[in-house]
């Protein structure tokens, strides 16, 4: 895969923690994943895999031990706004309103005045929270907040989007509509996609590619091609191959939970 | 109703002052009648003494409040970003958080003499930990998503400081500072007291040396007066900067 086409390339990454009681726990084990350029990938697994991990790692937000991730910017050694992430909890500053959070990283690239005003407006305007500009986030619904998080991330432009389960606090009819709002937006923008999750539906509809990660070690034991994403048809959910694919997918991450479980007795 | 209400306890104890006194189930040289009371701070306030001597201590309150304000939440910042300044700083604020700050008169009048200098300090020593602990405690207790947030949109490690830990922090520091606007007045009347030279504790002394009782809680009514439109104050303050709380 020539650089041009790498979205992320993580070689060879371990990770290791202690926690507050207790042993060394090996958080990811020599994990290398490509991610092509303006691609969507999911990372699926159980609970304590590891994939928040990974996400955080590729994020720059810890110190990276062992191995190396790359992007298009050079090797990953601290944030940067190259890399928009998306938290499960929203992480919307609660003093500012959806617009002022909005302008704050559009402020952060150098742009000012009208035109990032303009700019915080289309992105608000993209995620349908007009009418909202003024609301302070408590005064949101989970799914708001999140719409309002989604457009703050993505009026940076950045090239790549990582999302740490960020549909996983909402209920299940807002987190559909995200769902497809998400594919909708990233068929226009064509961004690469890191996707955080544990539902292995949200990780076969919106995802290219998916790697299902197992637990204690964290590891990738299976990279499984998907590409529903690209139809256009609706009703994917509906169809044979997506039913079939879920299945597939479900087996591997049951075998996967069941073989951690025996390994930790 | 609201006031009302919120006045109702007030007047009810005021009659119930004035009732004990007037049947005289308790003797009016060890409590004058509320009414006496009012007469003489309606007295006081039209006379020369009360209002200098309040100007004297609330600008002692103020400077001493806004200097603990400002090297309080300096400390407190220092200690919760920098590892080095907490371990050196720490163990100090601990010992010094349960001393009675009015231990120290004696020695602070030895170091600053009678004047100004002496109160002064006295209130901004009471008013320091709280606002130490409470911007420390704030700052460490901001979310690390919200930092890591600000980080990937952009923002330099300086400018989370600024931007994020502080606002981050504003609800409890400024539960810390009405801790000490409290302290202030706790510090200026019980200093003001012993280091007796002017200011509304001096009256207090000096009227209750003379045997002046009606005068003495009348000044006494002053300063629960001024410490409650204080603390008023700083909660619509509070609720003001933090309207973006549901």
């Amino acid at each position: 895969m020539s650089d041009t086409q790498t979205g992320i390339a993580i070689d060879r990454l371990s990770h290791r923690y202690v926690p507050r009681s207790g042993q060394p726990v090996t958080a990811l084990d020599n994990v290398s994943l490509q991610v092509p350029r303006n691609s969507f990938h999911a990372l699926l697994g159980p609970s304590g895999c590891g994939k928040s991990t990974l996400l955080f790692l590729i994020g720059g937000f810890l110190p990276i031990q062992e191995g190396q991730i790359r992007t298009a910017s050079g090797p990953v050694l601290a944030p940067g706004p190259e890399r928009g992430v998306v938290f499960q909890n929203f992480a919307l500053f609660p003093w500012k309103t959806v617009k002022q959070n909005v302008l704050y990283g559009i402020g952060k690239r150098g742009i000012r005045g009208a035109e990032a005003d303009q700019r915080a407006q289309h992105f608000i305007d993209l995620v349908h929270l007009s009418g909202f500009e003024n609301s302070f986030p408590a005064q949101l619904s989970g799914g708001m907040q999140q719409r309002a998080a989604l457009a703050r991330t993505l009026a940076t432009d950045p090239d790549i989007l990582l999302m740490d389960e960020p549909f996983g606090a909402l209920d299940a009819q807002t987190r559909r509509i995200m769902q497809e709002e998400l594919l909708a937006i990233w068929r226009d923008t064509r961004k690469t996609v890191v996707f955080v999750t544990h539902d292995v539906a949200e990780a076969v509809y919106l995802a290219d590619t998916i790697s299902v990660m197992s637990a204690r070690p964290g590891r990738i034991c299976q990279r499984i091609d998907a590409g529903f994403n690209r139809r256009a048809e609706t009703g994917v959910f509906k169809s044979p191959e997506f039913i079939g694919l879920v299945e597939h997918v479900w087996d591997l991450v049951r075998s996967e939970v069941d073989e951690a479980r025996q390994r930790s007795h | 109703m609201g006031a009302l209400s919120r006045i109702a306890p007030l007047l009810i104890v005021a009659a119930f002052w004035e009732a004990i006194t007037r049947s005289g189930l308790v003797p009016t040289d060890l409590l004058p009648p509320f009414s006496t009371v009012v007469v003489a701070l309606v007295k006081l306030a039209t006379g020369g003494t009360l209002w200098p001597n309040t100007v004297d201590s609330v600008a002692r309150a103020a400077a001493g409040f806004g200097i603990a304000v400002v090297v309080g939440t300096g400390i407190g910042a220092g200690m919760a970003l920098w590892r080095g300044f907490e371990t050196a700083a720490g163990p100090l604020v601990q010992a010094f958080f349960p001393l009675p700050k009015s231990a120290l008169i004696p020695l602070v009048i030895v170091w600053f003499g009678l004047g100004d200098t002496a109160k002064t300090f006295l209130i901004f020593l009471g008013c320091l930990l709280p606002v130490i602990l409470s911007t420390y405690n704030g700052l460490r207790g901001v979310d690390q998503v919200l930092v890591w947030s600000a980080r990937s949109l952009g923002a330099t490690r300086a400018a989370v400081i600024r931007e994020v830990l502080l606002p981050g922090a504003m609800p409890q520091i400024l539960t810390g500072l009405r801790t000490a606007v409290a302290f202030s007045f706790l510090l200026m009347v019980s200093s003001e007291l012993i280091i007796a030279t002017n200011g509304l504790g001096y009256l207090i002394g000096s009227y209750g040396d003379n045997g002046a009782y009606p005068a003495m809680f009348a000044v006494i009514l002053v300063v629960t007066g001024l410490g409650y439109a204080a603390d008023r104050a700083f909660v619509a303050l509070s609720s003001f900067l933090l309207r973006w709380r549901e």
